[in-house]
């Protein structure tokens, strides 16, 4: 256990270090580099001007060299301004004080943002935070509600219920966020379409419309009007292949000789079900909605954009169009940690649920 | 003129599209009869769901080639007085053209419903296409991968498992913006990419005729000859980094954005497909057929490609009518963030994208492409699940 963990860790720094490293020599190609002094200094530079521009603020080192600083392992660039003060990668965040020889990923320090103007780490943090929010609230409705779909439907293989769940499970993997939040939006916070209007005829909702099509205010107070849409668009996505796969766990099962032996015993189909087959049904399903969770981010990012949600999907949207090299930097490291991390998990997980697997 | 009902629109719809119903009509017809002779493709008819699927399927496929008879107006027609006009809304001064606009006007004074109906184009064009090429890189790769293990699928799999560990959008914000299409990146993606087919393809004759020398060097030739000339006319773009061919030699010039969205959705899809061909690969290679073909002294590509590929064919179809909806989810997902193709192009993900932003006011714009969209993807999805079902059948 102990030699396959460590194994696992090695192959996920490797992971890391490359993919960081494939974002760092994509986002610092020489057009992206041109874009970003134009951005920072004047849109009307020559081409000798940013030449110089970059020179002075440390992109003009190899591209290797500037991965090490990144990370920390290589001794920030310095250098002097314009008006003759030293300048340097770190001083950036710490001030002209004590300046450190080393600011990389790995002494803590994550950059500085060219977009939003102040240190990366301080942005992932709130931006992540508002994240994890909605990725709490889309879980506690996505792993009971498909649970409880791909059961029901397992349970008797074949019947009337099975068949018609089945084709909700196809329809809600079909349904992409950006048309499922579309369709809801319509549904239920435009003032002219869908149920809001209605219900408002009948005085049953006293506002205009019925939920909110912007969750911007729940970056301050998370309310049901401002959160359901988000939180539903990107559930409904994910719903069907959870209930799926527990479907399929679960028709496995419901065939196994211990579950006929107690069917035969006289025991309540319920009680087969709940006590007999649940517990082992749910190994299969525990995977998958491990490994969903990366998958989720891609949702996150399509509707964070939707609702106007100021999280990380919206920042990683924002760094990347800004062609934000440290920040998108750092939404890469976040997201290839959550991608191995849950990887990880799901491993273990399985091990663990499931005593018959041994890892060598 | 009168604006029309919702009843009224539909039937002007359900008209438009008649060459699609005559089409569809025909397809069932003759596959219905000769379900019996058609093999698995037949056995289609005999699901319900599977029915459904394909219908869908086919509804979209043949409305993207008859899209000039549906078509009421030019997809980037701007018409007058139209601007955000609800479904059913009668020109001003129809002139000869189709008197309404028969979903509306988008804010461009559009007419959504021929957007729709010219997005399925543009999909059918890319996904089916996108994923057979994902195929091709994926088995190509996956086959050595599973069959001789050890090192090679060690590097492989890792290599496979970095590109997944991309987050998509990520993925698709590097390779698709502006800056990177000029650095050229996308256009080497292609080249090392767009040579898989023809490996592939030389390798899978190779293989097969290597006992009739003379036949096998001349089929092997021809593949070289028209798909290394159909590679490099799709490479070789004037005024870019690979210009290779002489103008009098390039057969086509694709536009550049869309070869950049071909480009990434395959290199995303080519990972996943890589997994599944390696793990039955895995699964097979211990089958007993595999060990009499290694008796007889057959050569392990012979092996992989004709012993082991039929073999695995059951999921892969499967799969790959899963893989053309994926497909089509992503190539939405670029055209919502406003990535690749030009924002005025009328493919699904931009039209919802551009509609999405006055949606509380005006649904149609947006609404329309997605749930065109949906029931695609929806097609394809309960038509994977009727392969599924028939083929575990036997």
């Amino acid at each position: 256990m102990l030699m396959f963990l460590a194994r696992r860790i090695v192959t996920m720094l490797l992971t890391a270090l490359c993919l960081t490293f494939i974002v760092f020599f994509l986002t610092n190609l020489p057009p992206n580099l041109e874009k970003l002094a134009k951005q920072q200094a004047s849109v009307r530079m020559s081409d000798a001007q940013v030449t110089s521009w970059l020179e002075s603020h440390g992109y003009a080192q190899p591209l290797v060299t500037r991965y090490g600083e990144w990370l920390g392992v290589l001794p920030g660039w310095t250098g002097t301004d314009a008006d003759g003060k030293a300048t340097g990668r770190c001083y950036a965040t710490a001030g002209a004080k004590d300046v450190p020889r080393f600011c990389g990923l790995l002494q803590g320090d994550w950059g500085w943002s060219t977009v939003f103007r102040s240190g990366v780490g301080g942005i992932l943090a709130t931006r992540l935070g508002a994240t994890g929010w909605l990725m709490l609230c889309v879980l506690l409705v996505l792993i009971p509600s498909s649970l409880i779909i791909g059961i029901l439907a397992g349970m008797r293989e074949g019947s009337k219920l099975d068949r018609s769940l089945s084709v909700v499970s196809i329809a809600s993997t079909s349904t992409p966020e950006y048309v499922s939040g579309v369709v809801l939006i319509v549904l239920f916070s435009s003032t002219f379409t869908g149920l809001s209007p209605i219900l408002h005829h009948w005085g049953w909702i006293s506002t205009p419309y019925l939920l909110k099509g912007s969750a911007t205010s729940a970056m301050s107070h998370i309310t049901f009007e401002n959160f359901t849409l988000p939180v539903l668009t990107i559930s409904l996505y994910g719903i069907g292949y959870i209930a799926r796969m527990t479907r399929a766990s679960m028709t496995e099962v419901m065939t196994a000789q211990y579950i006929r032996t107690a069917r035969l015993k006289g025991v309540k189909f319920r009680n087969v079900v709940l006590k007999h087959a649940l517990r082992n049904a749910l190994i299969a399903p525990f995977t998958v909605i491990m490994l969903q969770i990366p998958w989720l981010l891609n949702g996150v990012v399509v509707t964070e954009t939707l609702f106007n949600y100021k999280g990380f999907g919206w920042t990683l949207v924002q760094a990347a169009s800004n062609n934000d090299i440290e920040l998108l930097m750092g939404c890469s490291v976040v997201a290839v940690i959550v991608v191995l991390l849950t990887q990880l998990i799901s491993d273990i997980g399985y091990v663990y649920l499931n005593p018959r697997i041994r890892l060598s | 003129m009168e604006k029309l009902t919702w009843p009224q629109i539909f039937l002007a719809m359900g008209e438009r599209f008649w060459p699609v119903w005559i089409a569809l009509v025909i397809t069932f017809a003759l596959s219905i009869v000769f379900k019996r002779r058609l093999g698995l493709y037949g056995k289609l008819f005999d699901s319900p769901i599977a029915m459904v699927g394909f219908a869908l399927v086919m509804f979209w496929v043949f409305s993207a080639f008859l899209a000039p008879m549906i078509l009421t107006h030019a997809p980037l027609d701007q018409l007058a007085g139209m601007k955000n006009k609800p479904p059913g809304t009668a020109l001003r001064n129809p002139d000869g053209a189709y008197p309404y606009y028969l979903l509306g006007g988008d804010t461009l004074a559009r007419d959504v419903f021929s957007r729709m109906v010219a997005g399925s184009v543009v999909v059918i064009r890319i996904a089916p296409l996108a994923t057979i090429f994902a195929f091709m890189v994926g088995i190509t790769l996956g086959l050595p991968a599973g069959y001789y293990g050890g090192k090679l699928d060690t590097a492989l799999s890792f290599v496979a498992n970095l590109i997944l560990a991309f987050p998509v959008i990520l993925l698709f914000y590097l390779l698709v913006t502006p800056e990177i299409v000029q650095s050229g990146v996308p256009q080497y993606m292609a080249a090392v990419l767009f040579l898989f087919p023809i490996i592939f393809l030389v390798v899978l004759v190779n293989s097969r005729f290597y006992v009739k020398p003379a036949f096998r060097n001349f089929v092997v030739a021809a593949v070289i000859v028209i798909g290394g000339w159909l590679y490099l006319s799709t490479l070789s773009q004037p005024g870019t980094p690979l210009h290779l061919l002489p103008a009098g030699l390039d057969l086509f010039n694709i536009p550049g954005n869309t070869m950049i969205v071909f480009v990434s959705v395959v290199f995303v899809n080519s990972p996943t497909v890589f997994r599944i061909v390696r793990g039955l690969t895995f699964d097979i290679k211990s089958r007993d057929y595999v060990a009499a073909a290694q008796t007889r002294g057959e050569g392990p590509w012979y092996i992989m490609l004709w012993e082991i590929l039929p073999n695995a064919r059951g999921p892969l179809i499967v799969d790959f009518c899963l893989r053309i909806g994926y497909t089509t989810i992503l190539l939405g997902v670029l055209g919502f963030f406003g990535l690749g193709l030009s924002p005025e192009s009328p493919d699904w993900g931009s039209t919802i994208n551009a509609g999405s932003k006055l949606i509380q006011l005006f649904p149609t714009p947006a609404l329309a492409p997605a749930l065109a969209l949906m029931s695609l993807v929806l097609g394809l999805n309960l038509l994977a699940d009727g392969l599924r079902e028939e083929s575990l059948k036997d």
